[in-house]
């Protein structure tokens, strides 16, 4: 069954200061959504959220699904890659053990995607000596693993050259085609284009527009989304 | 000057003709100091690391505590451990003091709050590097506390060899629980002292020297052992 999330009235305060919301909104049961909009206009808190490791001051958010079932069948990019201090091979088996996967299946796992993101012959580096697009290829890897059904990348592509994002990107399509809904935030509008089925535009933690990905990018709605998208500085 | 040099010489004799008091009350050190080790550090590294990951509501009062506690003075801990063994103590039927054991009670009170402190510090950084991950992994609090000791194993080993440097070379309460009984419960550092007492410096100093030697191999030992400081391990 495809996973949907409703939003109801969500509100992140931190120190007095509305971080994100009061947002309303529905998320599609399918597709590629990408967050857009400029820093600090709550993206990460609302991935955050969805995910449910971020408190919510107000309202709900609610998945279709048990909230068990929920956590265990999501998973999450950080902007900044988190390497266990361990080896490559171990970071990638490390969600797997922590669900008491076989040893079979995790040695098989681990080799078939060590292979998708292309760290097959770095299985024994050490992770944190990693270079930044690696970490960022094997946090991916790490996520997948587990074959979640929702995704959340928090701008995975931020700092790589254009042969890595293009090897992200080619693992991000290979996972929605094989049923992982994406939530990705990012900074690169080509990225956005090439990926998005549908666009939350965040605006001062408001989501300002809901669109389709070629109807929000062909004819954005409000103005502010217009020049955000011909690249002006929009606060 | 004569002293020391005196003292090199006693040292190197005792150890040539594996004097067999020595080896006997360096056994007995090792002994007391190892099983106090282990015990302590099965208490203080989940402990430490437990700290370091629980948010409750006295976690700063306890953090507080046990940094206080790592100052604890071991003669007095010494005196309070010594009159719960003694006779007409609450454990006195257990009939422990002047005993080894009792020596090692001692010592892992003494060097626990030591351990779990440093542990804490240590984890506590690792934490905050592993947070997110490990909150979205959706992880049991058993599953934190042993992702961090692997990880920080380094770190622990730090904080267990820094427990063993104290429990070692501590004198003021395995004197008292202990009483420096020969073959039962005399050990380097109370030897040292009665030699020292006696006047026979050339002893004392030969027994410290064999104290030194012996603390820098159980430290090479268990660095080895680990592979810690080799190039591309934590």
């Amino acid at each position: 069954m495809a996973m949907t999330a409703t939003l109801q009235g969500a509100l992140v305060k931190r120190k007095g200061k509305t971080i994100l919301g009061p947002v309303t909104c529905d998320l599609l049961p399918e597709g590629i959504t990408i967050v857009l909009g400029p820093n600090g206009a709550g993206k990460t808190t609302l991935l955050k959220v969805l995910h449910g490791v971020e408190r919510l001051t107000e309202g709900t958010v609610r998945w279709n699904v048990s909230d068990e079932e929920a956590h265990t069948s999501q998973a999450y990019v950080f902007q900044s890659p988190i390497m266990l201090r361990r080896s490559v091979r171990q970071n990638l088996a490390y969600p797997l053990q922590l669900i008491r996967a076989s040893k079979a299946d995790i040695v098989r796992q681990t080799s078939h995607w060590a292979q998708r993101i292309g760290l097959a012959d770095a299985l024994d580096r050490p992770a944190t000596r990693l270079s930044g697009g690696e970490k960022q290829k094997l946090a991916l890897g790490r996520a997948l693993i587990r074959k979640p059904k929702v995704l959340f990348l928090d701008e995975p592509c931020a700092n790589l050259d254009g042969r890595a994002t293009r090897e992200i990107e080619n693992v991000l399509q290979e996972a929605y085609r094989t049923g992982t809904r994406i939530i990705m935030t990012t900074h690169d509008l080509g990225q956005a284009k090439r990926l998005a089925s549908d666009v939350i535009f965040l605006l001062k933690g408001q989501v300002h527009e809901q669109l389709p990905g070629s109807l929000f990018f062909d004819n954005p709605q409000t103005s502010e989304a217009r020049a955000f998208l011909q690249g002006d500085i929009v606060e | 000057m004569n002293d020391i040099w005196a003292g090199l010489e006693a040292a190197f004799w005792l150890i040539v003709t594996l004097d067999a008091d020595l080896l006997e009350i360096t056994l007995r050190s090792l002994y007391v100091s190892l099983t106090a080790l282990v015990i302590a550090s099965a208490i203080a590294l989940p402990f430490g690391s437990w700290l370091a990951i629980r948010r409750f509501r006295y976690r700063r009062a306890t953090i507080a505590v046990l940094n206080a506690l790592m100052g604890l003075p071991p003669v007095v801990v010494g005196l309070v451990v010594f009159l719960l063994l003694s006779r007409s103590g609450p454990f006195g039927v257990l009939g422990l003091l002047f005993t080894p054991t009792a020596m090692i009670i001692a010592q892992v009170i003494i060097i626990t709050p030591l351990i779990a402190s440093i542990t804490h510090q240590a984890m506590r950084e690792l934490w905050a590097e592993y947070h997110d991950l490990l909150i979205s992994l959706n992880t049991s609090n058993w599953q934190r506390v042993t992702t961090l000791i692997v990880d920080g194993r380094r770190a622990l080993l730090t904080a267990s060899l820094a427990g063993f440097g104290r429990a070692i070379g501590e004198v003021g309460a395995i004197m008292i629980v202990g009483g420096n009984i020969e073959h039962a419960t005399r050990v380097l550092t109370t030897a040292i002292a009665l030699e020292t007492g006696k006047g026979d410096f050339a002893l004392a100093l030969g027994l410290g020297f064999v104290l030194i030697a012996l603390a820098l191999m159980v430290n090479f030992a268990i660095h080895a052992l680990s592979r810690t400081e080799r190039e591309g391990r934590w």
